[in-house]
């Protein structure tokens, strides 16, 4: 394995961890569920895309790669539609937006 | 090595998500929590099986992530419409 792919997928790999993190910092410390699906997305989108490239340079031309590419397929196609269903449940059962110049919800 | 520094965010980002599913008034906070904790728990998997060395860790991940957004949509149409329409009887007439 070259170094330059090493070095590359170890970054890839640390930004992800770092994505995670950030995403469940974002979680936790956002008011208000709505702001929370654009921690949860980041979350999906940054943390496990980063990570899955990183392996997949790890990887290289195997069926694990196939396989890595196949769990990002499933996370590109799958996290946006539970994210929709989940604002749209959630809007349906009456989670109130905060409109702008209201308080933010302490909850 | 580095596996090992991905898994340990993993799993800090996995305990903030816990705590969230735990503290979130709202049923939909515990259900988005559980979503992400879905799609963490498939990226430790394959980090573990990156360090472990053992590649069938991937089929899992494939797996629990199917099975994650399946239980996500599930428990949203039951706290959305009440009932998982079950097939007996027809709610509209």
């Amino acid at each position: 394995m070259s170094l330059a792919v090493e070095i590359a997928s170890w970054a890839l790999l640390l930004a992800g961890g770092a994505f995670c993190v950030i995403g469940g910092l974002g979680l936790v410390r956002l008011r208000g569920f709505f702001p929370r699906t654009h921690a949860s997305s980041v979350l999906d989108g940054g943390g496990a895309g980063l990570i899955l490239a990183g392996l997949l340079l790890q990887a290289g031309w195997t069926l694990v790669a196939v396989k890595l590419l196949v769990i990002g397929v499933l996370i590109f196609f799958a996290s946006p539609t539970a994210a929709h269903a989940l604002a749209n449940a959630a809007l349906a059962r009456g989670v109130k937006l905060e409109q702008d110049g209201e308080a933010p919800s302490k909850r | 090595m580095m596996f090992a520094v991905a898994a340990l965010a993993l799993l800090v980002a996995l305990g903030l998500a816990l705590a969230r599913a735990v503290a979130g008034p709202t049923v939909f906070d515990r259900a988005l929590a559980g979503n992400s904790i879905g799609t963490l728990a498939m990226m430790m998997l394959a980090v573990l099986g990156f360090l472990a060395g053992r590649p069938e860790f991937l089929d899992l991940a494939i797996l629990y992530g199917l099975l994650n957004v399946i239980g996500t949509i599930a428990v949203l149409k039951f706290f959305r419409v009440g009932d998982l329409g079950d097939p007996g009887e027809d709610p509209r007439p």
